[in-house]
């Protein structure tokens, strides 16, 4: 078996790398630097590209021009490089580029800190740049996800023309864990009918994203929308663990779902009926997995590293079924398990705080 | 026969071009983004380039620049051609790249992706049609305005003191190493426009044999921005403008660089490759028996930086792999460490981890005081306690923690470095809790330390740490 | 047109309809031998023209028009 044990960030690029990524291009952030790093190691040894560009808006409209040329390519950051990167995500959903971005969130707003946190979820799944579009989010909670999700992030990307995100947090992206190195994936991927690669094949091929007349627009749009809407039918992922007979279902992603996790059992063992509900897609998020669980939850617990972002796409997949409680630290305090703990007993009681 | 006509580098029909009138551009009367379109699609055909280039049109009045050019087109972001040519060209070398640039899209927004694509030395072109103007939005002041110009946002004139001076881009980029030409022109009288014509074309000519970037900044008219006839546009250029932006080749290196000098490689995706290169990443400790673990343990590790603490962490972790157990280690990250401490968890545990971060360690080693103050209290009951009494005075709280006090900076001084006391730690660790066997621990650390030189002496610290513990017992 | 060419001599020609009416051509001309049409093309410019004779086929005013299919100048 081929293991290694390494850093979350480290196993975005090999994820990257065995999903046939040619292209980096990055700017140094904590806590994302490390993948820039690995990135400057191995792209350039298997004969892709690393730029280290002069900001996060030329990094991603370099991740734009590779796109365009139907070459798997990546960019990651963390908070205010990606609120750079709005610009150049924007123009790829509207030409139709399919490209990973990873955002390691940190604290905010601001230059905040370099703490964890999960502040940029609506930046993230609820749009971020201008006009109607919509990213594909992946929330990875551990080493082996950082690389697996990266893979995935690539194939949804190409399959769907759509620049897809990995979310994660500096937790996720600094922690080590063993990661089982997969297999360099076949080339499934052909974009010759509407990439410019600089040949005489592609030549009739423009890579764009203005379109002038409001009727053509309107109608590319709801193309656009139409593919969302695909997306959201087909493309969801979550993890269920002890919720099918929970009276409190738990939603958490990222690290907050690994301290969640251990919780579960504790709280089981007290005789709180508590399970979890990670989504591993944030958009599309698990809203139909969710509303299922309506019949057999009390109530619901978000959960998140924010004074509360998740927790409205929570409440609309409840819609108003249940309640729909929120505990959230931020600014990088990580909330312990005892202060979970605590929470579930306060809301299984009907407690207030 | 020489025919002067419409070149084969244009669509013979703009079939993209919105609204009837096909075969004219969307251009004004007498707009030099014209001229600059014909000389370059004239040298893309001549040159037989057509095929393999690129045409990167940037914001402004040539955002349409896709409309014309009969190769692979891009409409980029206002500012960010140069960073999608520089992608263009480095995912296809064999392409000819052009960005092609207003002075709002080139000297404003985007002048970090201009300095850093000439600095980088991209093999592409830029063109630089410098109007001295906003010409799209309106006729709003550019970099380029010339002082005492009327635009729509310098109603009284451009001032020096209130907006800057005009920008001269030609200049500023010469002063940089990575460039192999930078020149001047301008569609002024016909001998201007005939000089424009060959700076064009020497620049595609550098580009096709790989000997780097080039500039060419082509002084321009517009006509509707100035609020003038093209005529008197024209003169207006000559006389004024000219003044501002002299002509004439800033840098000229194309002949001493060889063909190709500019050279970067890339290689197709090839999954055959990338597997073989990735097996070189895998672990390198050898493959071992699976070794149970009676009791999980989650460990915090802290003291000063320099201490070897989170490499303390990472040896366990690394032990616990090769057993087959779940590992995760986490660090204290950024300034937390600045402060010169240093802190970090590792879980090894038989079932999936949870969360990484360990609140209530049941093994804690502290290897300075203040880490002994700050995290004591956290250790779950009868929790393994380890103190390397050589630096720490404090005890901690024998009642209710198992304490393993030893004095392993002199031990590790003793086996012939300080540094390796966290290795004598790790001994001590899996004595005292007996998550291992000793040889199995020995193995992996002959297989986990890289330098051969320092193997004999890790195994030595490991050992006195391990025998430190149960001499005690 | 055919004239020309069975004249042998050099000749510039205007399509008309893509003309816009600049002037710049007949500004270059060494031998003052471009007009402009009283007559409106359907893009209502006023197109230029040439006058018919003495061209010298020497390209000018192709270079300095601004429009790709507007001029073509034949130097046999
Ligand atoms: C981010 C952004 N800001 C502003 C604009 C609006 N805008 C379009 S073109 C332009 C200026 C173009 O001027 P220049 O580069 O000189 O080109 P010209 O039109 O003169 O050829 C501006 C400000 C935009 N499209 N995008
Ligand atoms: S506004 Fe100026 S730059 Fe734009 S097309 Fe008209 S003349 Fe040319
Ligand atoms: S080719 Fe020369 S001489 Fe003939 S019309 Fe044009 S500018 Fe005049
Ligand atoms: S330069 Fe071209 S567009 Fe202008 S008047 Fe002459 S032929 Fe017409």
């Amino acid at each position: 078996m081929a293991r290694q044990f390494m850093k979350g960030n480290d196993a975005i690029v090999v994820g990257a790398l065995a999903a046939g990524c040619r292209a980096y291009y990055g700017y140094p952030i904590t806590p994302a630097s490390e993948i820039a790093h690995a990135a400057a190691l191995h792209f350039p040894a298997l004969g892709g590209v690393f730029i280290q560009a002069e900001s996060e808006v030329a990094a991603m409209n370099m991740v734009y021009g590779s796109a365009g040329m139907g070459v798997r390519t990546m960019t990651a950051s963390s908070s205010p490089g990606f609120s750079l990167k709005q610009e150049g995500l924007s123009y790829a959903a509207g030409a139709e580029l399919p490209c990973v971005v990873v955002n390691i969130v940190r604290g905010g707003p601001g230059l905040g800190n370099i703490a964890p946190e999960q502040g940029d979820y609506f930046q993230i799944t609820k749009g971020g740049g201008h006009g109607n579009y919509r990213l594909i989010a992946l929330a990875p909670n551990g080493a082996q996800e950082m690389c697996d999700l990266t893979m995935h992030a690539f194939e949804l990307a190409d399959k769907y023309r759509n620049p897809a995100c990995i979310m994660a947090d500096g937790i996720t992206g600094q922690m080590m864990e063993v990661v089982e190195i997969p297999k360099a994936q076949p080339r499934t991927w052909d974009h010759s009918s509407w990439c410019v690669d600089g040949t005489p094949a592609t030549a009739g091929n423009l890579v764009s994203s203005i379109i002038l007349e409001p009727e053509e627009l309107e109608a590319h749009n709801l193309k656009l929308e139409a593919k969302y809407q695909r997306i959201t039918a087909d493309e969801v992922m979550f993890e269920k663990y002890a919720v099918d007979d929970a009276d409190l279902v738990v939603v958490a992603y990222g690290v907050v779902s690994r301290i969640v996790y251990s919780t579960v059992d504790q709280a089981r063992a007290e005789g709180l009926k508590v399970g979890l509900l990670r989504p591993i897609t944030l958009w599309p998020f698990p809203s139909a997995a969710i509303a299922a669980l309506c019949g057999t939850a009390k109530s619901f617990l978000a959960v998140e590293l924010s004074t509360g972002q998740m927790v409205e796409d929570v409440r609309l997949a409840v819609e108003g079924r249940k309640p729909v409680h929120f505990y959230g630290r931020c600014g990088g305090v990580v909330p312990g398990g005892d202060e979970l703990l605590a929470e579930y007993r306060r809301v299984l009681g009907g407690g207030s705080r | 026969m020489k025919t002067y006509e419409k070149s084969a580098g244009f669509f013979p029909v703009f079939e993209r071009k919105t609204g009837p009138a096909k075969e004219a551009t969307h251009y004004c009367p007498g707009c030099g983004h014209g001229n600059v379109h014909k000389m370059i699609a004239e040298a893309l055909e001549e040159f037989g380039l057509i095929g393999r280039s690129v045409f990167v049109s940037p914001v402004g009045c040539s955002v349409f620049g896709y409309y014309y050019f009969n190769c692979g087109n891009f409409q980029a972001a206002h500012g960010r051609a140069p960073a999608v040519a520089t992608a263009v060209k480095r995912t296809n070398p064999d392409s000819i790249v052009i960005s092609y640039q207003g002075d709002g899209d080139l000297a404003a927004i985007g002048t970090a992706e201009t300095i850093h694509a000439a600095n980088r030395g991209e093999n592409i072109c830029v063109f630089f049609v410098n109007n001295a103007i906003y010409g799209m939005t309106g006729g709003q002041m550019a970099p380029t305005t010339m002082i005492g110009q009327r635009s729509t946002t310098t109603p009284q004139g451009r001032l020096e003191t209130v907006h800057g001076n005009p920008i001269r881009m030609a200049e500023m980029l010469a002063t940089l190493p990575a460039p192999t030409y930078i020149e001047r022109v301008a569609i002024g009288d016909s001998k201007h426009i005939m000089k424009a014509r060959k700076a064009i074309r020497k620049a595609l000519k550098i580009q096709a044999e790989g000997k780097g970037y080039s500039f060419v900044e082509i002084v321009s008219a517009c006509p509707t921005g100035w609020k003038m006839d093209p005529v008197h546009a024209r003169d207006w250029l000559l006389e004024d403008m000219l003044k501002v932006f002299p002509l004439g080749v800033f840098k000229d290196e194309s002949d001493s660089r060889d063909e190709n000098s500019w050279h970067r490689r890339y290689d197709a995706y090839e999954p055959a490759v990338v597997d073989e290169y990735l097996d070189r990443l895998k672990s390198t400790l050898g493959e071992a028996e699976p070794v149970a673990l009676e009791n999980d343990l989650h460990c915090k590790f802290a003291g000063f930086g320099g201490q070897g603490i989170l490499t303390l962490g990472l040896l366990l972790s690394q032990i616990g792999m090769r057993a087959g157990q779940h590992v995760s280690w986490f660090p204290a990250y950024g300034p937390e460490m600045r402060g010169g401490t240093a802190n970090c968890s590792v879980n090894l545990c038989g079932s999936r981890i949870g969360t990484p971060l360990v609140e209530n360690p049941n093994v804690l080693v502290v290897m300075n005081q203040p880490s002994l103050d700050a995290f004591a209290d956290q250790v779950t009951d009868g929790g393994v306690i380890i103190v390397d009494t050589t630096i720490v005075e404090g005890r901690p709280d024998a009642k209710r923690l198992r304490p393993v006090l030893i004095p392993a900076t002199a031990i590790a001084d003793e086996v012939g470095m300080a540094k390796i006391a966290n290795v004598v730690v790790l001994g001590a660790l899996v004595a005292a809790t007996g998550c291992f066997p000793r040889a199995f621990c020995e193995d992996t650390l002959r297989a986990a330390i890289k330098k051969r030189s320092l193997v004999d002496m890790n195994i030595d610290a490991f050992g006195r740490g391990y025998d430190f513990v149960k001499n005690a017992r | 047109m055919t004239d020309n060419a069975a004249l042998d001599v050099p000749w510039m020609e205007v399509n008309g309809e893509l003309c816009k009416g600049c002037q710049l051509c007949l500004a270059v001309c060494p031998k003052s031998v471009i007009a402009i049409s009283e007559k409106l093309n359907s893009a209502s410019y006023h197109p230029a023209y040439y006058t018919g004779a003495d061209c010298t086929g020497c390209g000018l005013c192709f270079y300095a028009c601004p429009e790709p299919g507007a001029i073509r100048v034949t130097k046999p």
